[in-house]
């Protein structure tokens, strides 16, 4: 497996135009105590396949640039283009999203949650089931599809969350501290079970966090975002080889980039 | 088997209640105008001249019209507010205040409205247990999480499909919990309407009977009541049971 990791505007080897792409991007929430800068400046470009980490603390607005490429908030400023004339977007189709918390449904059954986005669209919804079925093995939750979400630990039904953004196989999956809210274990499995996730879907995947390490050792770039003024503070591409299993955090290289983000965040 | 061992300590926790009973007239030597033994009570069940069949429908009928059509009403008007915003903030308030109106004390204004008959106590049973099936399932309907909204929103997916997909179903459990509660008050209701204005039930017999001080039936007729109540909360526990998915349930 090549690293898919692109740098600067065309995509290394096949020299296309990049998926996403963000040019001094400014939003702006109106408030009672006036206006507030929620992002300002952010500029960066995505090629398609590429997971890309956003890391900063809580207010830095990673969460709504995750919302302006969901297409959910309107930017002030700057351009928002996603998808090239050979690889094009559609804005209904082709967003995925994971959150924080896996916001199944309890009434529902895991194979019946993961169609959800399916049904949503209008989906065919014979073959919905069938990509469904594959997806929970995607994910290892085979033996799962019809249990009711209580009956799954924490970490499976974040699993099951993942299957449920890619059953419509949509080109951008944006994820919003996605493993934020399990403990330190299952979050490192996950990290594992997210990049072989990666790799077999092939999809562009926006994955917010909070955590530095996470953020490095799953993203071909991480952009590094800090609060007030809510910004870009910098695009890191993260050049580091095969990246299976967790030893890789005890490398000196590894260190080298958390080393990086853990200054441009102010933390020494 | 654990579910055995609950309905056994159930029914022992009940078979001890009348135990207790028993052995407390027996003991304290009360008179039977006062308390009767539980076996005198239910000897009452073979008097023909009162009539329980009769009786006990006409209170069965009441309830059962009164809540039902509580749950229909209310669950119905609650999806309404859900739909309209203006609506939603212009009764819910004025909801609120009619909710703190002693229903009971409304039954007298019925009477003057509707006159006498069965269904003024339908009307009474369904105004008293209307509000908290209403104000329940509004707060079901309205407990959405913002980011599943994101979610549907993110695909374009219509206000019809929210309220379908995840609105209510998600307010079932809310729908259940104000039903649940509903189910006591839809007793009450009834036998109030029965005290004030009526010509049979078992709240009118009560009455009668009272005048000539046949405890023993007055006491049969609370057990009648009270197993009308007890087989309506059962049906709402068992469709509960069935539409309602275990973890979600409330109490």
């Amino acid at each position: 497996m090549t690293d898919p990791a692109g740098s600067g505007l065309a995509h290394p080897e096949t020299g296309a135009p990049p998926f996403i792409e963000l040019d001094r991007v400014r939003k702006v929430y109106q408030t009672r105590e006036g206006e507030v800068e929620a992002i300002r400046d952010v500029t960066m470009t995505v090629n398609s396949g590429e997971l890309v980490s956003i890391v900063g603390p809580s207010g830095c607005g990673k969460s709504t640039l995750l919302k302006i490429l969901a297409g959910l908030h309107e930017h002030d400023e700057g351009t928002v283009r996603i998808g090239t004339d050979r690889d094009p977007f559609d804005r209904q189709r082709d967003v995925g999203m994971v959150f924080q918390q896996p916001l199944l449904l309890k009434w529902r059954r895991i194979l019946e949650n993961v169609l959800l986005p399916a049904e949503i669209l209008g989906l065919n919804l014979k073959e919905a089931r069938g990509r469904a079925r594959d997806l929970l093995e995607l994910v290892g939750l085979s033996d799962y599809a019809e249990s009711y979400p209580y009956q799954l630990s924490g970490g499976m039904q974040q699993r099951a969350a993942i299957a449920r953004a890619l059953i419509h196989d949509p080109k951008l999956v944006l994820m919003d501290e996605p493993f934020g809210a399990l403990d330190a274990m299952t979050r490192d499995r996950l990290n594992i079970e997210l990049m072989r996730i990666w790799r077999e879907s092939g999809k562009t995947i926006l994955f917010v966090t909070h955590g530095i390490q996470e953020a490095v050792f799953l993203g071909s770039h991480v952009a590094v975002m800090t609060a007030r003024p809510a910004r870009l503070a910098e695009y890191i591409e993260v050049d580091l080889p095969e990246r299976a299993n967790l030893s890789i955090r005890t490398t000196p290289e590894f260190g080298a980039y958390t080393r990086k983000i853990y200054h441009l965040l102010d933390f020494d | 088997m654990l579910n055995l061992k609950k309905i056994a300590i159930a029914v022992i926790a009940h078979a001890a209640f009348v135990g207790f009973w028993w052995f407390y007239v027996w003991a304290a030597e009360v008179p039977a105008y006062i308390l009767p033994t539980p076996w005198q009570t239910l000897q009452t069940l073979a008097v023909s001249e009162y009539n329980w069949m009769r009786h006990f429908t006409a209170t069965a009928i009441t309830i059962f019209a009164g809540y039902t059509l509580a749950v229909v009403v209310g669950v119905s008007a609650a999806v309404l507010f859900t739909w309209s915003k203006t609506l939603d903030e212009m009764a819910m308030p004025l909801l609120v205040t009619i909710n703190m109106i002693p229903k009971v004390a409304m039954a007298p204004l019925f009477i003057v409205w509707l006159r006498f008959g069965l269904h003024t106590n339908i009307i009474i049973t369904f105004t008293i247990c209307f509000f908290p099936i209403l104000l329940n399932t509004a707060r079901g309907l309205r407990e959405v999480e913002p980011d599943l909204l994101d979610l549907v929103r993110s695909l374009h997916g219509s206000r019809w499909q929210v309220f379908k997909k995840i609105q209510l179903p998600g307010s079932l459990p809310y729908i259940f919990s104000g039903m649940k509660v509903a189910t006591v008050l839809a007793v009450a209701g009834a036998i109030v309407g029965e005290f004030i204005q009526s010509s049979r039930g078992l709240g009118w017999f009560m009455l009668v009977t009272q005048e000539a001080l046949n405890t023993d039936a007055m006491v049969m007729a609370l057990l009648l009541v009270t197993l009308i109540g007890v087989i309506l909360y059962g049906i709402v526990i068992a469709l509960e049971k069935y539409f309602v998915v275990e973890d979600a349930r409330l109490d």
